[in-house]
């Protein structure tokens, strides 16, 4: 089980004692087209970014703007609630996948629409689902079971919340589809084996499947925090960030310092000040990533 | 343990076929439950388009009076904001086939020397690109929007185009790095033997055994463009220039808008990653999650 990415630095410095041949020209040669990307597209926007939200003095005016205070507990909340109920969900589903029933493996296909639907057609139909005089959300709970739904998206609570069901529906499928492979990935003698010992059902679950598959658990919850901090879609189309900007995360508040009051330097520091904890999350998915053989 | 066993003896026959009963409706309901949370806000798109324009604002559950009118006016462009909606179209694919197609060659490229041509300090490579992966991209928007004015790409197709596979090319190098681990060394050695050079070996040896992972990247690069509106909305201004997502976005700056039109626009956008993902979907299988996971 030698890491991906930990394979490059015991085996590199193995070939370092090799003489340099016409090998070097053309890995040097293949290595460019990435070396070039990642100068010009990241290297240099992080760097250009961390100076433009240099001033110390941007983040005093973050923090004592109410607007950026709510677009951080959004964030907090968003993420927090997104990701947890998310990744549980996935993983209870994938266990369902895993169902050897023709019908199972046809509601695959149906499940995994919302993740193939690109992300502003099915959000605008989220949207206007939910909208309270005429949407279809409400034209249902009207006809099924008599009641007047609320006009969702101009509370902040109801709009955080539709915010986060879209995002779970969007996104579900994508993450049910990895634990469904890392389910299938161990050997059946295994399961086979646990039945005979006495663990079956609830037991197999907590005493077989939790264990095995906890490093993926961890890595994917990992990775999909990070992106979920940059989530910009799910915002801008549900809820708009309304209503009265009380429903802004940060991703969404950046481009609207930077874009929509034209104050850039306020944006990138909006979006900077995430750091303290993207940082270690970033840390240990590094590390995660290059140790294990996990691949996403 | 042998509690359990001597427990489960006790119980009859009976106990195991109800409960086996039970297992499966509340296996089907839920199966029932994901078919309505899956659809829904599909079926809600289907929906908006099929109806007259004025009939969206008395609710229902269904077209009163389904009519295709929504469908005949985003094909003959035959409303404002959708005058220039084929060539827009145009743009979404000429960005998500660039994207598509630089992600594999340069992950592909990037890979191959990492893992067989062991360049030296490859580690480098393997960590910007791991660096990448774990930066939010909508976090870079700000500078790259900046950068972009810089490089003189303002309002170009090619800014998005950069930065999507910038994006999308670290992961075309996991899973590429990992995929070929499976092709042995001894083909790269057999074909030197023969004279081959390393971009021989590349081309002809490396790349046509890669297949099933370039179609997955390939695919997921392709749902990674067409997913994008934050890049494609602050580096595309012009309606020549936009791409189908950011003129989709523009029907919500009016109150007034058609939603019906919006929304079997919204359809046609969406039918070619769909196509594409369920045509690839064996390779998906086979390359996506190929690794879910080993240990």
């Amino acid at each position: 089980m030698s890491g991906v990415l930990a394979l490059n630095r015991p085996i590199a410095s193995a070939w370092r004692l090799r003489l340099p041949g016409p090998d070097t020209f053309w890995a040097a040669a293949f290595a460019l087209p990435y070396a070039a990307i990642f100068l010009f597209f990241v290297l240099y926007p992080v760097i250009f970014g961390f100076w433009l939200g240099s001033s110390p003095a941007l983040y005093t005016e973050l923090f004592s703007s109410p607007l950026y205070l709510t677009a951080l507990a959004n964030t907090l909340i968003f993420v927090g609630i997104g990701v947890n109920l998310k990744m549980a969900l996935a993983f209870l589903l994938s266990g369902f996948f895993m169902r050897k029933r023709k019908w199972v493996k046809a509601l695959l296909v149906i499940f995994i629409l919302p993740w193939a639907t690109p992300a502003l057609p099915a959000f605008m139909s989220i949207h206007w689902m939910l909208n309270g005089e005429w949407g279809f959300l409400n034209s249902v709970l009207d006809a099924l079971f008599g009641i007047d739904g609320p006009i969702w998206l101009i509370d902040r609570w109801l709009a955080l919340g539709a915010d986060l069901a879209a995002y779970i529906w969007k996104q579900l499928p994508f993450w049910t589809v990895i634990f469904l492979a890392g389910r299938m990935s161990v050997p059946r003698e295994l399961y086979e084996a646990a039945d005979v010992d006495g663990a079956t059902g609830f037991r197999r679950f907590v005493h077989v499947t939790v264990p095995l598959q906890a490093n993926l658990y961890l890595v994917c919850t990992l990775l999909s925090t990070i992106w979920t901090f940059g989530d910009f879609n799910t915002i801008t189309f549900i809820s708009g960030g309304g209503p009265s900007m009380s429903t802004e995360v940060l991703a969404t508040l950046g481009i609207r310092y930077a874009f929509t009051m034209s104050v850039p330097s306020l944006g990138v520091a909006a979006v900077l000040s995430a750091l303290p904890l993207l940082v270690p999350i970033m840390v240990l998915l590094m590390r995660k990533l290059r140790t294990s053989d996990v691949q996403l | 343990m042998s509690a359990t066993i001597s427990n489960r003896r006790k119980r009859s026959k009976l106990y195991y076929r109800v409960q086996h009963y039970a297992g499966e409706i509340a296996c089907l309901v839920l199966g029932a439950v994901l078919v309505i949370w899956s659809l829904m806000p599909i079926y809600n798109m289907w929906m908006i388009a099929l109806n007259k324009h004025d009939a969206i604002f008395e609710g229902g559950l269904w077209p009163e009076d389904p009519t295709l009118e929504a469908f005949r006016v985003v094909v003959t462009q035959d409303f404002w904001y959708l005058a220039q909606f084929w060539h827009q179209f145009g743009n979404s694919f000429y960005v998500g086939f660039m994207v598509s197609f630089l992600t594999l060659f340069i992950g592909s490229l990037a890979s191959f020397t990492v893992g067989r041509l062991h360049l030296k300090n490859g580690w480098m490579l393997t960590n910007a690109a791991l660096m990448t992966y774990v930066i939010p991209a909508s976090f870079l928007a700000i500078p790259m929007y900046r950068i972009m004015q810089i490089y003189g790409l303002a309002n170009n197709l090619w800014s998005v185009i950069a930065t999507l596979t910038t994006f999308a090319t670290p992961y075309a190098i996991f899973i590429f790095s990992q995929y070929g681990k499976s092709i042995p060394m001894e083909l790269d050695e057999s074909a030197r033997i023969d004279g081959a050079n390393p971009w021989q070996i590349y081309f002809r040896i490396y790349l046509p055994l890669m297949a099933p992972a370039l179609v997955a990247v390939g695919t997921y690069a392709l749902l990674l463009a067409w997913n994008e509106y934050l890049y494609n909305f602050l580096l595309l201004s012009t309606p020549g220039s936009m791409t189908v997502a950011v003129a989709l976005a523009q029907f919500l700056n009016s109150d007034e808008s058609p939603w019906n039109y919006m929304m079997a626009t919204a359809i046609i956008y969406a039918i070619p990653p769909i196509v594409m993902y369920y045509g690839s979907r064996r390779y998906m299988a086979a390359g996506l999650t190929m690794g879910g996971v080993k240990g």
